[in-house]
């Protein structure tokens, strides 16, 4: 842009008036407006990304924040948890608690008897820490020994995501006729008098009718390959779409047919009938009549009047879920006997790490993020702002002082699991100090942080305006004097804010922790720096490895809190910055 | 500014401390594979709550957690170490070489291997020879020359197969489920092909880099060390089939489902009894010079293999562990009671 291209009236005087300046004027200014739509545009793209990010994460934690329990009456009894009568600590924490817990549950399922069956409800709906809570109430008050106490059950992973909705989609329907049945056990048929299961039937059929038609594309295709493939794998080919043709047919035939009845297997969704304070598990439908196997025998083989039963369809299919009909036939029977209580998942914030979904917490995590950052800190924070107050005010300008500078700003970028390495060759083999240790971990993490807070401690040393150091000087004071007592209170501010910065940076760490042990499944709450201990973030990578379904919900939520701490942290960076800062 | 000093004084001060507390242990140290490592901290936490002090399980790898437990014998070395392989030659002596003498291998159970894809993608019936094909970097032509792998599409393969590109997501070098696949699925699927088998006879090294070497042309993904989020990918895009734990199979199965390979179905029977051959031990070693040192490791030992464990409705066949057969059941746990040691004579 040259002032060359402007129409000048008089030599030397520009014509802002002048159409060619009013159209440079706007070329300007749309210049200038595009790069604020940019500036725009690129924090609204990176605005949308977090929005989605935190959502994302907040909408998979929040089942994590409840949990389904029984609300239910226990007889502990003294034969279950009491050895030979004593009462101590020691003996009731010993006591086969979930002993306790069956003896409860199973006064609702007296049929529930044989083995397989018993571990089915007992093991796979309740969780092995059902009997926590009876436990820690009898523990506290021995006297409630042989009484009834009103306790809470934990119900397990599964269970949990059932209630949830996570498991399958349920739907129920009051049955319009009125149904007859030919037994209370065992294999029955049922018969209504209009045709109440014709909805199911239809549904069944039009699945049927759906994967004929992908058998039957399959079918062409193969068809087609059969011109290309080798002679040799001919028969073969053929082989295989003749079988195919078999099914498809089949498939077919019966996705046509009208009347009859038809199966269901453990590929198709299922279909339980209620009636009688009992529950019957179709495994053949016809319109209006099926047969099926009883899940909860039925009180008496009586006919139900129309809206006394009803139809339950579990959209995913027996054979795609973890619990099977049976079990929830069984968590439906409690739910309707008001055992099952929702509520706040507490034990998400108080209790340890385990392998069980439903009884992992991260409080162990937590304590040792804090005992972490506490070693940090405390050495960080002296060694970092020295090193920079001794390095921008009193070091000589030389080479060696550059080249330390140069370091400095080199290991700031360095790897992480460098320091990690570093961590482990020096402070666990050549000390000996304790692995897993929050000391050893805070440590290492020390080593990260530190030139980071050298280099803003220096720049916010460096911006401390020279009147304020040379009035000092000229006053009389000593150099150490005008450094300590004015020039770094008012640095402090960025000082400060580096070091939260820093912190931040050590706070989300994994890598170097790898190294010197920290990733590591840790129960018990660590008590001291040099007890083993896990940190959040560490606790977030290992859950989220973990099979079970339930850990997803438990890793969002651990992410959930450790954005939160974040924000805390850079929340007192901005606060500390505007409580101390000065201006001139 | 004294504050500042008083900061630093307290951090001499716990660093003096913790240099001292390093010698006794009252906890054991578990290191290794993360594919034990699910199953291990399982036993941990039954062990703690039957009123000892639960162990800590570190999760290293198991090549990295050999190392560790190999290092020597002392309270600042593991007393046990998972490993999703058994323990090879060399680091065997190299236990020995640094004072390991009395090592306890203890087979826990299987994991399968499976290859999976969406429940709404197609079914899949593949063989090892056609995994090989699929994956490997250089494949036997018609002349049975080993060219770049040529194949896009399954059905390129074998007609048979459904007419979808080959993308497959699997585990990083780095992984033991990766060293697993390679040898359970692409050696001998490079051996069920006459070309390869003959090369195998005339020129070793060339066979064994031809099924060790996986195709780099986006047929196969490295998708990292978390099996889970291999699933995720699997149900966001049906075309894609994972190889992955049979644990997470089982923890899935409404949203993914097993290829057969060479006709059979992954499941936990067919895993048991050996007919789903791609399928690997589990293993724990146990230091016996830490026995009666580190308090409770015996009892932890026996913990591991009792039937409440290992058995067949033990709770690690819970965590998705396929469980040894009775007999052998019953061998290891007489190898425990025995402490009974690796020797040189055990076949490594």
């Amino acid at each position: 842009m040259t002032d060359a291209t402007l129409q000048t009236a008089d030599a030397g005087r520009v014509d802002f008036r002048s159409p060619a300046a009013q159209a440079h004027l706007r070329k300007r200014y749309a210049v200038e407006s595009r790069f604020k739509f940019y500036g725009v545009a690129a924090i609204a793209f990176a605005a949308f990304f977090i929005v989605f990010l935190v959502s994302d994460i907040v909408t998979k934690a929040i089942p994590a924040f409840t949990e389904h329990r029984l609300s239910i009456t226990l007889t502990p009894t003294a034969e279950r948890v009491a050895e030979g009568g004593r009462t101590d600590r020691q003996t009731l924490m010993a006591g086969d608690w979930n002993a306790v817990v069956r003896d409860g549950v199973g006064k609702y399922f007296p049929d529930v008897t044989n083995r397989a069956q018993r571990s089915k409800l007992y093991n796979e709906l309740i969780s092995i820490g059902g009997g926590d809570d009876i436990r820690n109430r009898v523990i506290a008050d021995p006297s409630l020994l042989g009484k009834p106490v009103q306790a809470q059950v934990l119900l397990s992973d599964d269970s949990d995501l059932y209630f949830k909705g996570m498991m399958t989609e349920r739907t129920e329907r009051e049955g319009r006729g009125s149904i007859g049945v030919s037994g209370t056990s065992g294999d029955v048929s049922i018969a209504t008098n209009v045709n109440d299961f014709a909805q199911d039937v239809a549904r069944v059929r039009s699945d049927l009718q759906a994967a004929a038609r992908r058998a039957q594309l399959e079918i062409n295709r193969l068809k087609a390959a059969l011109e290309t493939v080798a002679p040799d794998r001919r028969a073969a080919l053929q082989d295989q779409i003749n079988r195919q043709i078999a099914v498809a047919t089949d498939m077919d035939r019966r996705a046509k047919s009208v009347g009859g009845t038809e199966l269901i297997g453990d590929s198709t969704s299922s279909v339980l009938v209620k009636m009688n304070g009992g529950v019957i598990k179709l495994t053949e439908i016809g319109n209006e009549k099926a047969s099926g196997t009883v899940l909860i025998p039925l009180k008496d083989a009586s006919e139900a009047k129309p809206g006394s039963w009803k139809i339950i369809n579990l959209t995913t299919p027996e054979g795609s879920r973890k619990l099977s009909d049976q079990q929830i036939a069984w968590l439906d029977r409690m739910k309707e006997e008001g055992l099952v209580t929702q509520a706040f998942a507490s034990r998400l914030f108080f209790s340890g790490d385990s392998r069980e979904p439903e009884l992992a917490g991260i409080i162990g995590g937590l304590t040792g993020t804090a005992l972490t950052m506490l070693v940090t800190l405390v050495l960080c924070l002296p060694i970092g702002v020295l090193a920079a107050i001794y390095l921008e005010e009193f070091a000589p300008k030389n080479r060696l002082t550059d080249f330390i500078e140069i370091n400095i700003n080199n290991l700031a970028a360095v790897p992480s699991i460098v320091f990690g390495l570093l961590g482990l060759a020096i402070f666990l083999n050549t000390f000996d100090m304790p692995r897993s240790s929050p000391l050893v971990g805070g440590l290492v993490l020390a080593l990260l942080v530190l030139p980071t807070i050298i280099i803003s401690s220096r720049a916010a040393l460096k911006a401390v305006p020279p009147s304020i150091r040379e009035a000092a000087l000229g006053l009389g004071a000593s150099k150490q004097q005008a450094v300590f007592q004015h020039v770094l209170p008012v640095a402090m501010p960025g000082v400060l804010t580096g070091t939260i910065i820093g912190m931040a940076h050590a706070l989300g760490e994994t890598a170097p922790l790898l190294m010197i042990g920290m990733v590591a499944f840790i129960i018990d709450v660590p008590r001291s720096v040099t007890e083993s201990a896990t940190v959040l973030p560490v606790q977030i990578f290992l859950w989220s490895d973990l099979p079970e379904p339930a850990f997803q919900a438990k890793t969002a939520a651990a992410i959930v809190i450790l954005l939160l701490f974040l924000f805390v942290m850079n929340g007192a960076a901005i606060w500390l910055r505007r409580r101390f800062e000065r201006r001139w | 500014m004294n504050k500042t000093f008083l900061l630093a004084g307290l951090c001499a001060a716990a660093l003096a401390t913790g240099g001292t507390a390093a010698s006794a242990r009252d906890q054991i140290r578990i290191v290794g594979s993360s594919t034990v490592y699910p199953f291990t901290t399982a036993v941990a936490e039954q062990f703690g709550k039957a009123g000892n002090k639960a162990p800590v399980v570190e999760s290293t790898g198991t090549g990295g957690g050999m190392k560790l437990f190999c290092a020597g014998v002392g309270a600042q070395h593991p007393d046990a170490s998972n490993a999703s392989r058994r323990i090879t030659k060399r680091e065997f002596e190299d236990c020995k070489t640094n004072g390991v003498t009395d090592v306890i291998e203890t087979k826990i159970g299987f994991d399968g291997l499976t290859v999976a894809n969406s429940k709404s993608g197609p079914d899949l019936k593949l063989t090892k020879e056609q995994i090989f094909l699929a994956l490997a970097k250089n494949v036997p032509n018609a002349e049975g020359k080993l060219v770049p792998n040529p194949y896009k599409n399954w059905s390129d393969i074998n007609a048979a197969l459904p007419n979808i590109k080959i993308e497959v997501l699997g585990p990083p070098p780095s992984s033991g489920t990766r060293d697993s696949f390679h040898e359970l699925v692409m050696e001998p699927g490079a051996e069920a092909i006459p070309a390869l088998k003959a090369l195998k006879a005339a020129d070793r090294k060339a066979f064994d880099t031809a099924w060790k070497q996986l195709r780099e042309d986006g047929g196969y993904v490295e998708a990292g060390e978390n099996d889970n989020l291999i699933v995720q990918k699997l149900v966001a895009n049906p075309a894609s089939v994972g190889v992955f734990g049979f644990s997470f199979l089982e923890e899935n199965t409404a949203k993914i489902k097993g290829a057969t390979i060479n006709g059979i179905s992954p499941t936990f029977e067919n895993i048991a009894s050996g007919t789903y051959t791609v399928a690997r031990p589990l293993f724990i070693y146990f230091k016996k010079q830490h026995v009666g040192v580190i308090p409770g490791l015996d009892k932890f030992m026996v913990e591991f293999v009792s039937d409440r464990a290992i058995g067949e409705d033990g709770y690690l066949s819970r965590k998705g562990l396929v469980a040894l057969p009775k007999a052998d059941v019953a061998k290891v746990r007489a190898d425990i009671q025995a402490q009974r040691i690796l020797t040189s004579e055990a076949g490594l």
